[in-house]
């Protein structure tokens, strides 16, 4: 048991790392700092604004080690590096490392601060639909399993299939255009984070995520629930005498809830993230709108903060479900 | 002689060659027969299938030049849309003049979908929207099928550093959210085209791929037959490719229809994140993206939407349904 958790927890760091030195890949090794700051400046871009935004930024620093190599400044100023590690690679590592996401290269804003102040919003958008969406989908999920093999099922499961097939963009553009311009039943854009107005704009945003995720989960709940009734404890239980209702409510729902709850829960950190696609159209300034802006406006300090912080949630929510899992299942530990 | 020109049309033929080629290499082995017969008894899986193959005929007909024309190549579909003629502005489907309240100009003839704003037949160009899903699902397929194939029967044979190598690289791959993924590569590498969105999408396809197979040659391992084949001193490339890779093809042909379905889904969410498709190319995303403001004029203008809509659910639908009669065909306990 004790070297279960201590590998697992061993290995957290060990992927962190990896995820590290991807989005160093990502962003200084696949394209050149140089064409960072042109992409940033656009049209302003002259040598001598593009260097300073990169001086600014200490990335006309070598990439990796500093050996002395000449890289050809456009004014013909040298790149200040001092010592054999005072590159881009080790500075953003350390960074990293220190949760330093530095600034905003659009705004110039302390990135911190920004996420701290999009998370909010994000989290009351897609908690809540998280939550009633996983209670609808298990409910859907474990009523098509009581019918199983009839003209119900078969129905349900070909609806679910049909809701999985439409783009995400589809359901919020109907959403917003049907049901809040049309029909006026809600507002389509805004946010108030004061009081109980919020409610009021978040109701439709949740509902359609709701909507947009349920045929995926119903469908995926139901192949676990009828995995489970597959089992032989089930037999078990019948040849005992536990009426159907029983047999399936209390003993599938609970054994199979374990399995659902590890798909479920190491992704609760990334409900930080909201929903890209909703929030940016219901202008909810969460995590979501700041990453689509971001990405209009070419902000890649952004877009890698974003990327790291989410990674790093989702590897400590996994540690954690796997942790919880081997001290609820014996079968876990023991392997 | 435009030899790009050919290069293309023999790319398209040899990758529909090479699917009728895993189709005809699979036909040999008994399970693909039994699983033909039982696929043969499923009606809806039979429609699906006929809907894909309408799909690709239409992709083809866009895909496939002819060396005529003003700009020395034009697609089969634009010569048999050559007579459709271009209208001033947008038009209602089947209207006689173009939607406007003050002073509607006459059309010169009629369109089953009606036109777009700039008077183009949103009929043929939701048909030739077809050829750019079905380059990004099959150029995308191309890439991640033999890597995550490979990957996953390398991982589950040789176990040991292998497996947890391979199973480091996608951990560390999985824990970044993978849209923020896809949206920091496409950022990065700069001006949009098909190619970079099929790498993209390659970089994080191949993990689901991965996994399964991993999972299924550990169960194969076990089998009598690969210990057979290790007693008579078969070379170890020659169990993994004349044992193992046969004994998991039919998994990777499922998990290749039904990857191939959120390919098609990916291009329409990165398109309208405007970091997919380049603008201009005609594609359903694109096309939903473009959408988003007809709805609020007045009268509205639903069909464009309507039809990308319409075009996409179609195909990612019929390709959900078929790849589970897929898998019900091969594995007729479990599916």
């Amino acid at each position: 048991m004790l070297s279960y958790l201590l590998r697992r927890i061993l290995y957290a760091p060990l992927i962190i790392f990896g995820v590290m030195l991807l989005t160093f890949v990502i962003f200084f090794v696949l394209q050149k700092p140089e064409t960072m700051a042109r992409s940033v400046l656009g049209k302003r871009a002259t040598p001598k604004t593009a260097y300073d935004w990169l001086h600014k930024r200490g990335y006309d620093k070598p990439l990796i080690l500093n050996l002395g190599q000449q890289r050809q400044a456009p004014d013909g100023h040298p790149y200040d590096s001092s010592g054999v590690f005072d590159t881009i690679f080790f500075n953003q590592m350390r960074s990293l490392a220190t949760f330093d996401l530095g600034v905003s290269d659009v705004t110039g804003r302390e990135l911190k601060g920004v996420f701290k102040e999009g998370a909010l919003p994000s989290i009351l958008l897609t908690l809540p639909a998280y939550l009633i969406g996983f209670c609808a989908a298990t409910g859907i999920a474990l009523f098509l399993v009581f019918v199983r093999n009839s003209t119900v099922d078969t129905g349900g499961v070909f609806l679910c299939v049909a809701l999985m097939s439409i783009p995400a963009m589809v359901y919020i553009i109907f959403g917003q255009a049907v049901v809040a311009l049309g029909l006026n039943y809600f507002p389509a854009f805004g946010f108030d984070l004061h009081g109980f107005g919020i409610i009021r704009f978040l109701m439709l945003p949740v509902s359609l995520i709701i909507v947009m995720n349920l045929g995926h989960d119903v469908r995926l709940y139901r192949a676990v629930f009828l995995e489970e009734i597959a089992q032989d404890y089930v037999r078990t239980a019948q040849a005992k005498g536990v009426s159907g209702n029983r047999l399936l409510f209390v003993h599938v729902l609970k054994n199979g809830m374990i399995a659902l709850i590890t798909m479920v829960v190491a992704n609760l950190p990334l409900l930080i993230l909201g929903s890209l696609l909703v929030e940016s159209f219901f202008g909810i300034p969460g995590l979501g709108n700041l990453l689509v802006s971001a990405i209009q406006t070419w902000d890649f300090a952004v877009v890698r903060g974003v990327t790291f912080l989410t990674a790093i949630l989702y590897i400590i929510g996994l540690t954690l479900t796997d942790i919880c899992y081997a001290l609820v299942d014996p079968r876990i530990r023991l392997s | 002689m435009n030899w790009e020109l050919w290069l293309q049309n023999f790319s398209v033929v040899a990758g529909i060659g090479f699917v009728v080629w895993i189709l005809v290499h699979g036909a040999r082995s008994e399970r693909w027969q039994r699983a033909w017969l039982r696929l043969k008894r499923d009606r809806l899986g039979i429609a699906s299938g006929c809907v894909i193959g309408l799909y690709l005929f239409i992709g083809a007909l866009e895909m496939i030049q002819l060396p005529v024309g003003p700009q020395g190549a034009t697609s089969i579909l634009s010569l048999l849309a050559g007579s459709v003629p271009v209208e001033p502005s947008f038009s209602a489907p089947l209207a006689t003049t173009t939607l406007a309240t003050k002073d509607p100009k006459p059309l010169r003839g009629r369109h089953l979908l009606g036109t777009d704003a700039l008077g183009k037949d949103v009929f043929v160009t939701t048909l030739r929207a077809c050829r750019t899903a079905l380059i990004i699902g099959g150029l995308t397929s191309v890439i991640y099928v033999p890597i995550g194939t490979l990957l996953g029967i390398l991982a589950g044979y040789f176990r040991r550093w292998v497996d947890d190598l391979i199973q480091y690289f996608y951990t560390v791959l999985y824990s970044i959210p993978e849209i923020l993924l896809l949206i920091s590569v496409l950022l990065v590498l700069g001006e949009k085209s098909l190619a970079k969105m099929a790498f993209a999408l390659s970089i994080t396809g191949w993990i689901s791929l991965c996994r399964l197979i991993r999972g299924e040659t550990m169960r194969q391992a076990e089998r009598p037959y690969v210990a057979a084949a290790r007693a008579l001193g078969q070379s170890q490339w020659n169990i993994v490719t004349s044992h193992l890779l046969p004994n998991v093809m039919h998994l990777v042909l499922i998990q290749l229809v039904l990857g191939f379905s959120n390919l098609v889904l990916a291009e329409a969410m990165l398109s309208y994140l405007g970091v997919g498709s380049p603008i201009g190319t005609p594609s359903w995303g694109n096309m939903i993206d473009g959408a988003r403001g007809e709805l609020s004029r007045e009268p509205v203008v639903w069909w464009t939407l309507t039809s990308a809509t319409g075009a996409l659910f179609g195909l990612v639908l019929s390709l959900n349904i078929f790849g589970d009669a897929l898998r019900r065909a091969f594995d007729p306990k479990r599916g």
